[in-house]
């Protein structure tokens, strides 16, 4: 028999008893469905993970205020933090001859603040940083300029903008050359005015938050206006050094070496600094999303199972079918048709349930996955991410459950006595 | 065309053999109207199906056409079936499903054919079915489903039509009518037809009579005063059940 006689053979069978038919698919439609939706919010917060890593530039050590002991690293990345470091800290390690290997050193002071524009207002945080910002945490301007050294040295009251300040406050126009008002301070007294010299490149969320609703001055800006940010010996505080490092071969030696320089500089037997690896921040964050990514994959897991049991409900009814039938096959034998011509006809059968719930499925698959994506479940944002692998693993899984569990009731019929068969009540 | 050489047919029934068939010899020509007759258990149906290559013999040989067919494998006789063998059943077989027009190109699935439609189409004309080419089993007569069913089996211009118990789910009146397809077909296309049946009035259109009994064939002999169309209403005609008694 040729495959479109097959086919169409088998598909004249199906539409026969289009209820059963329906109810078999159904078993295939639902596992398919779950395993691509599960499977891409599974992905989509691995994703999300690992975009939020890259995000922080790469090769990074991060140096902040606190004690070393292991305990207290969440609290020095959480906040909570002393201020023990100082601007002059950050110049002291940008020393090409003592530490070749460190290629910027970014100081960092954050701070809340109001932002005001024309009539928009936006509360966001304010880092005060060096030109190398730009540099060490892979993160660039997109209009206009960022902040240049002539700015540092002249502590100007310039500002770059975030993606997302930007678009608040400056809905319609080019903010670059416009001034805003940076209110600080309790009850937002203190209030400078300061003309935008650029806007930066979006970027999204990262493990430090998102990296789009910021404003950067220059840090001896910030330092010489809010006095608070002053220490005692008259030196300026900051809250996180960031060093970018050549090789990440060399992190190792770069934390010891800048650690001994720090203890020198700060005079201390203990130290009251933390130096953190990019990837100890990371999984830190990670290990948050981490527990809900288990949770995704049990799920994905079950949802597997049932694509199995639809595969045996699919057996069962084809071992059903085949006793229903006998009779056709008997009559079908002794027209002519040889074992592999049935054969053929029920695997056919099968493997048309299998693919047409394949198929559903994957259309609902993609639909829920559509339909979750951005939405809070289990006070989670769920970001669903289907891919094509998942398609192909699922339409491919469906194709091999129709022939596995198609093959052992197609081989019974076309295995049929053609006598037995025909006398076959 | 047929010939059956010392033909042997030994089921097991557990571990004890039981023999169907015991030297069986047997020659049919071409264009020839037999009638197989013997009482129930008497291996006709065996014989039959050995005949239709759906059952190999223990031993012996069978020459169909010039072909050995007991040397065949299952595959070889599917084809074999396909090509040279028409099946008639006393059941009709037709699948529920499928429209008249269907059920009679289903054999010509099985082998490469063009025109499938064109061909059963005039199968169905042939048998007086033009109207209902479209109907299913269960829109159809008894007789219609068993018209329907010759179609099937001459679609395929098959060199052996085999009718077991063709009328045997039939009132009398139907009944001759497709005794009476048979007789044209052999008169007038000079198809070979053996048909199995244990009613005297059915064997009556048949040339040739040949009784089994205990697997082996007890007589042979032609019907000299085969019944002819003209003579064909005789009422005594019964249906299966009511005849067997009959049965020498």
């Amino acid at each position: 028999m040729s495959i479109t006689d097959t086919i169409r053979t088998a598909f004249a069978a199906l539409t026969a008893n289009k209820l059963r038919s329906s109810l078999t698919m159904l078993g295939i439609i639902i596992g398919v469905s779950a395993v691509i939706t599960l499977m891409a919010v599974g992905q989509g917060s691995q994703k999300g993970v690992t975009e939020s890593i890259r995000g922080l530039g790469s090769n990074l050590l991060f140096i902040r205020p606190g004690q070393s002991q292991a305990s207290n690293v969440r609290a020095a990345v959480y906040g909570g933090q002393s201020l023990t470091l100082v601007d002059t800290d950050a110049y002291a390690i940008n020393d090409p001859e003592r530490f070749p290997y460190v290629e910027g050193v970014a100081p960092q002071i954050d701070f809340e603040a109001a932002v005001i524009a024309g009539g928009e207002s936006t509360r966001t945080t304010i880092i005060g940083t060096t030109p190398d910002y730009q540099y060490v945490r892979d993160f660039y301007v997109r209009k206009g300029q960022f902040l240049s050294d002539d700015d540092i040295s002249r502590k100007g009251l310039v500002a770059v903008l975030g993606q997302r300040v930007a678009e608040t406050l400056f809905p319609d126009a080019d903010p670059v050359g416009k001034s805003v008002r940076l209110a600080v301070g309790p009850g937002g007294m203190i209030v400078f005015n300061f003309r935008v010299i650029g806007v930066m490149e979006p970027k999204g969320a990262t493990t430090t938050g998102d990296e789009d609703d910021l404003v950067f001055i220059p840090l001896p800006t910030m330092q010489a206006r809010i006095p608070i940010l002053r220490n005692p010996q008259g030196l300026s505080n900051v809250f996180q050094i960031s060093v970018k490092v050549r090789d990440r071969g060399d992190f190792a030696r770069a934390e010891k070496e800048i650690a001994a320089l720090l203890r020198e500089r700060h005079n201390v037997d203990k130290d009251d600094f933390v130096i953190l690896s990019q990837t100890e921040v990371a999984s830190l964050k990670a290990a948050e999303t981490e527990i809900s990514q288990t949770l995704w994959a049990a799920m994905a897991a079950i949802a597997g199972i049932s694509l199995a049991v639809g595969g045996i409900g699919i057996m069962n009814i084809m071992l059903v079918s085949v006793t229903e039938r006998t009779r056709e096959i008997g009559v079908r034998k002794a027209m002519g048709a040889t074992q592999g011509d049935i054969l053929m006809q029920f695997l056919a059968e099968a493997l048309m349930v299998t693919l047409a719930g394949g198929g559903i499925g994957v259309i609902l698959g993609i639909s829920l996955s559509m339909l979750a994506n951005g939405r809070t479940i289990l006070e989670q944002s769920v970001r669903a991410d289907v891919s094509a692998v998942s398609i192909i693993l699922a339409f491919g899984v469906s194709a091999v459950i129709g022939l596995f569990f198609g093959i052992y009731p197609a081989y019974n019929a076309s295995r049929l006595n053609p006598i037995e068969a025909l006398h076959h009540e | 065309m047929v010939k059956l050489t010392n033909i042997t047919k030994v089921y097991l029934a557990g571990d004890v053999p039981v023999p169907a068939l015991r030297g069986i010899n047997l020659q049919i020509q071409a264009g020839e109207f037999l009638a197989i007759m013997g009482p129930s258990g008497s291996g006709k149906s065996t014989l039959l199906n050995i005949l239709g290559c759906l059952d190999k013999p223990t031993s012996g040989t069978y020459d169909l056409d010039g072909l050995e067919v007991s040397a065949f494998d299952e595959e070889q006789l599917a084809v074999l079936r396909n090509h040279k063998i028409g099946f008639v059943f006393q059941s009709f077989n037709l699948l529920r499903r499928l429209p008249a027009i269907d059920q009679v190109q289903l054999p010509l699935l099985y082998r490469k054919v063009a025109h499938r439609r064109h061909l059963a189409h005039q199968a169905l004309v042939d048998m007086g079915l033009a109207d209902r080419m479209a109907h299913r089993p269960v829109q159809l007569s008894g007789g219609e489903q068993q018209r329907v069913a010759i179609a099937r089996c001459l679609v395929t211009s098959p060199a052996l039509v085999l009718a077991d118990e063709p009328t045997g789910a039939l009132d009398t009146r139907t009944g001759h009518d497709i005794m009476r397809i048979f007789e044209r077909l052999n008169v007038e296309r000079g198809i070979t037809i053996v048909i199995v049946t244990h009613e005297h009035e059915v064997a009556a259109y048949a040339h040739r009579t040949v009784h089994v009994q205990d697997g082996q064939i007890v007589s042979d002999e032609a019907n000299s005063s085969p019944n002819r169309s003209s003579t064909a209403a005789e009422p005594s005609l019964g249906g299966g059940a009511a005849s067997e008694a009959s049965t020498p």
